[in-house]
């Protein structure tokens, strides 16, 4: 598995992702941020028609001994939630950009998806982060 | 050789479960059954599921549990913020006098003028360590202790107009701290910690608004470094009407050589399961009683203890401004009669030897193992010392691995990644019990582990290698949480 | 040691601290005592009780005096039980972790609830800490209901706890039957109302009515809570997992374990596995070691203190985990039939003393609702008077009911239990007899 964050989706400074396919924005956490976790043994997510704005909780997400909060990175409903996730929480540990993706949003405000980084800009970022 | 890993297993008990056994006797009833005592519709089968099990067989599983767990009695046990000293038996045994524990929590008062003396005197005594006014002997737990503490700074500062919003909190904190404050109904602020290892006063001094109710601060901190600045500490806090509230978690640090009321400390609580020596017990039960000062003292938590003129003594319950009860009864008296006890053998001069040779303790482990492992704040600390496992992260061997590894050498092993400021710490407190023999062991341990670390890395990482069980599975206990037995159909 | 760590006395260990808050004297402490001196004193002391230890006692009121096994306190004196810590390091606190797996399935068991946690401080404790849960389960719902029936010193208590967190206590009086009155319930219950929190048996030793309770509180969409503080009483009465029931909390004193002036008892929780993420305090799960042998360890900690800290379900660290196992060993020693058979004995010895005591002409059963073990009986005086009348006799004749509840000063709260013969019952009868008469004159 690449370690490299994919090109098509953009990113928060708090470690989510948002891949937009039309007005739908598929949101998780980065594998930067899985690993930092460790082991993924719970995920608390928001129902179907929960409406969120942009750096809004979304959630959270526990490893054995820690626990983070999710923000989202866009505004808009929640129109699917990724159900695997409540009785397989470890695929956020092996495919966080496949099978681990959390939940999908209607977006409310594209626009706000281009202020988010770029795989490049991220890559940057956590370069920084990690590197103090 | 039978498989050494066989030797310390045992089932559950239910597991033993045979039909038609018993472990216990009643006498026959002696009255006529009253078939109309109780309608139908309330009363269930019996429980199906539950043990039938033998005297014999109780004692046999609980001795093989036992054996299962490492304990302070059977060496050296250096959890930091944990105190984890000798608990003499007398404590037991007192505790254990039928008039003590077949009292009843809600007798009249005129009946338990013994209880009521010895709690009398527990508090003068408390006083006297705290150098405080008043102690309320109620909280049973250091965390209850924090709510209580935390509770009357808010209805006292409500009484005056404002009861604020926010708790000061530095980072090195226990974690029981922001929750309690929280409960209390504050918001917390975390102050961040110097190079030192302890609370910047310039920091303090622009974090201190009108808004602020308190700070909560561990002395010594979580890094066994004594605040010395914490009567300014204190004046600033004062001069903007906040108080100052001391987790008293680290007292057996200089118990008897300075006292919490002389530093301008507001409410200290104390960890009698820590510093007086009643046993932990696996985790409690423990007692948190809480010291205040004089502008504290209307707001303690009811009943509080009061001697009349005549030698007699009483539960008050009139204290308008009190918070209330933070518990039915009497507080965790059994634990308090066994730190009574402790005090008593003690003495004055006891009590500061305590301090004096924890303090003397863990800065021999310190000057042992300094240079071995990383100290990651060099400022002088007192009762305990906190390392971290920068020396080994190059062996890809990190704090875990050598707190398994001293596990084989018999050893319990430090508190470990706490507190957070330090990037795998191990913090590492021997208490006064330790003589120097048991110490030398454990640093001979802890160097040997350093060692092992470089030469055989492996061997450290896949450690433990003779406990009953090894490495345990936490994501799977936590992913799939079984937490009772179930009978397999 | 001073030439290895570097100073040349002790006192330079303590440079850190500043003069001007170090003690210049001695404490000014008693001691020290020799054992042979501190027997002496705490002896003295205990022996100015007037106790259970050469009185007949018939005091309950959430504490009770029950047969203890004699194995019991010799296994909690093992050192390993006795001076451990809690079992953060799970490969050599197996015996302390598995204990508690077992205490949780008891739990289980007797409450008919999914999930357990490791103990909580007291059954007044675990009521606060289930109300608090209940609160985080429903958004903006602000108020509680709670019968007046319920332990007053547990109910004060919860007072104190949400006094800042604009939590709002609503009490519901009982009914003749000494019930709690459902029309009132109906009353006090809406859409605010986040939980309805009863106690059975409950402060007057009457059984309540868990199904119409529930039915209520579903009508407003309330979590449920059952308070417990006599636990032998679940050997016989129908739990409240049963009747749908979301949380029970209580006291498991009754478990065999001394009443030593109110502590260290064991709080009990016990939820369904909706609420088991939410809920405060530790728990232990089973797993697997890296050889595939089975072995418990703390888990789902990330809900408490140590790691979510200000955001955690409860600020609770140290619980009762000694206590606990003690309630492991004697639930485990009893077991299916000596449960059941002590919770029959209590209840019968029970309902035999309230029909003799009922056949004294002056003596009132103000309560018709059923009982488990405990009861109140009216006398035309105050019970203060009639109960110092029985002290003469060596008798502690239960609790007078006015000290904890206005309105009842010639009320008298009797409690029975395996350890009263008929002959004791008897006593009772004809001392509160005496007493009587003797107050007529």
């Amino acid at each position: 598995m690449t370690t490299t964050a994919p090109e098509d989706n953009r990113y928060a400074k708090s470690h989510e992702y948002v891949h937009v396919d039309g007005n739908v924005g598929t949101i998780g956490i980065t594998e930067y941020a899985q690993k930092e976790l460790g082991d993924v043994v719970f995920i608390e997510l928001p129902t179907v028609g929960a409406q969120l704005e942009a750096t809004d909780e979304l959630g959270s997400i526990e490893s054995v001994k820690a626990v983070s909060e999710l923000f989202s990175p866009v505004s808009g409903e929640v129109v699917e939630v990724n159900e695997l996730l409540r009785d397989k929480p470890e695929l956020v540990n092996t495919d966080p950009y496949g099978d681990g993706w959390m939940i999908r949003i209607k977006l409310s405000d594209p626009t706000e998806v281009d202020e988010l980084m770029t795989a490049e800009e991220y890559e940057e970022y956590i370069e920084t982060e990690s590197g103090h | 050789m039978a498989d050494p890993s066989m030797m310390n297993r045992e089932g559950l008990i239910f597991e033993r479960s045979k039909k038609g056994r018993r472990g216990y006797q009643l006498p026959a009833l002696d009255v006529p059954e009253q078939l109309d005592a109780l309608p139908q519709s309330l009363t269930r089968g019996v429980i199906e599921d539950e043990v039938e099990v033998s005297e014999v067989d109780v004692i046999r599983h609980f001795t093989r549990l036992s054996k299962m767990n490492v304990s302070i009695d059977a060496g050296l046990y250096p959890l930091g913020s944990c105190t984890m000293k000798h608990n003499p038996r007398l404590n037991e045994e007192i505790a254990r006098t039928p008039g003590f524990a077949l009292s009843h929590p809600l007798q009249a008062e005129h009946q338990v003028q013994g209880n009521l003396e010895l709690l009398w005197n527990l508090e003068q005594t408390l006083k006297e360590i705290f150098g405080l006014p008043r102690v309320t002997l109620q909280p049973v737990a250091g965390a209850h202790g924090e709510l209580t503490g935390i509770l009357m700074v808010h209805k006292a500062l409500s009484k005056s107009g404002n009861a604020r919003k926010y708790i000061l909190i530095p980072d090195s904190a226990h974690g029981t701290n922001p929750a309690s404050a929280h409960f209390a109904g504050y918001e917390i602020k975390e102050l961040k910690s110097n190079a030192r290892g302890v609370v910047d006063i310039d920091v303090l001094a622009q974090a201190v608004t009108e808004d602020v109710a308190a700070l909560m601060i561990t002395v010594p901190n979580t890094l066994g470094v004594f605040e010395s600045d914490i009567r300014k500490m204190a004046d600033i806090l004062h001069a903007k009407g906040a108080y100052l509230y001391c987790d008293g978690a680290n007292l057996n640090s200089f118990v008897g050589v300075a006292r919490p009321g002389d530093m301008g400390i507001d409410v200290i609580h104390s960890n009698l399961h820590k510093t007086f020596s009643t046993p932990h017990g696996g985790g409690g039960p423990g007692a948190g009683p809480v010291g205040v000062s004089e502008s504290l003292i209307p707001y303690l938590p009811t009943p509080t203890i009061e001697r009349r003129e005549d030698g007699t003594f009483y539960l008050d319950d009139s204290h308008p401004d009190s918070i209330g009860r933070v518990r039915a009864f009497n507080g965790n008296f059994g634990v308090l009669v066994r730190a009574l006890t402790y005090m008593r053998s003690m003495g004055p001069d006891g009590m500061r030897r305590i301090a004096q040779l924890a303090v003397l303790n863990a800065n021999y482990i310190r000057a042992r193992l300094k240079g071995a492992y990383h100290l990651p704040y060099d400022a002088p600390s007192l009762h305990e010392v906190v390392f971290s496992d920068k020396n080994q992260l190059p062996h890809d061997v990190h704090t875990l691995d050598i707190a398994k590894r001293l596990m084989d050498y018999g050893f319990h092993p430090p508190t470990i990644y706490f507190p957070l400021i330090v990037a795998g710490a191990l913090m590492i407190e021997p208490t006064e019990s330790e003589p120097k023999e048991e110490l030398d062991a454990f640093c001979d341990a802890m160097l040997a582990i350093a060692k092992e670390a470089e030469e055989r890395p492996e061997l450290v990482r896949s450690a433990p290698h003779t406990t009953p069980v090894r490495r345990l599975d936490e994501a799977r206990a936590a992913r799939q949480p079984v937490l009772r037995w179930k009978k397999q159909d | 040691m001073l030439a290895v760590v570097g100073v040349d006395s002790i006192d330079r260990l303590f440079d850190s601290i500043p003069a001007d808050v170090k003690l210049d004297r001695l404490l000014n402490v008693e001691g020290p005592w020799s054992e042979i001196e501190s027997r002496r004193w705490f002896r003295s002391v205990a022996s100015r009780n007037v106790t259970a230890v050469d009185h007949l006692s018939f005091l309950g009121g959430g504490a009770y005096a029950h047969y203890q096994p004699a194995c019991i306190d010799q296994l909690l004196l093992r050192a390993e039980f006795l001076t451990s810590y809690t079992p953060y390091q799970p490969e050599v606190s197996q015996g302390t972790l598995q204990s508690i797996f077992e205490y949780q399935t008891h739990q289980c068991m007797l409450t008919g609830l999914d999930v357990a946690n490791a103990s909580m401080y007291d059954g007044s404790t675990a009521l606060v800490e289930a109300v608090l849960l209940a609160e985080r389960m429903t958004k903006n719902r602000t108020k509680v209901v709670i019968a007046k029936s319920v332990h007053p010193e547990y109910t004060s208590t919860l007072r104190t706890y949400i006094q800042n967190l604009g939590i709002e206590v609503v009490e519901v009086p009982w009914g003749a039957d000494g019930r709690i009155n459902t029309e009132a319930l109906r009353e006090a219950c809406d859409a605010n109302t986040f939980a309805v929190a009863v106690q059975s048996p409950n402060f007057l030793g009457v059984i309540e009515d868990y199904d119409s309770i529930a039915q209520v509180a579903d009508g407003c969409g309330a979590t449920k809570i059952a308070v417990v503080a006599e636990a032998t009483s679940f050997g016989i009465l129908t739990p409240p997992g049963a009747h749908g029931f979301d949380i029970c909390v209580g006291e498991g004193q009754a478990w065999g374990i001394a009443t030593q002036y109110g502590g260290p008892y064991v709080g009990f929780m016990v939820v369904r596995d909706a609420l088991k993420r939410h809920m405060p305090g530790r728990l232990v799960g089973e797993t697997v070691d890296v050889d595939g042998r089975r072995a418990y360890v703390l888990t789902l900690a990330t809900r408490e203190q140590h790691i979510r800290r200000g955001k955690a379900t409860s600020n609770i660290c140290t619980n009762e985990a000694l206590i606990a196992l003690a309630a492991n060993m004697y639930l485990s020693l009893m077991g299916k039939e000596g449960l059941r058979e002590v919770a029959q004995q209590c209840l019968h010895k029970a309902a035999y003393l309230r029909h003799r005591l009922s056949e004294i002409a002056s003596v009132l059963l103000p309560f018709s609702g059923p009982v488990y073990n405990e009861f109140v009986i009216r006398t035309p005086f105050p019970a203060v008077e009639i109960l110092r009348d029985l002290e003469h006799s060596k008798i502690l004749g239960g609790l007078a009911l006015g000290d904890f509840v206005e309105g009842h000063d010639n009320d008298i709260l009797i409690a029975v239990t395996e350890l009263h013969t008929k002959e004791h019952l008897d006593q009772l009868v004809s001392a509160i007899s005496v007493a009587i008469s003797r107050e007529r004159r």
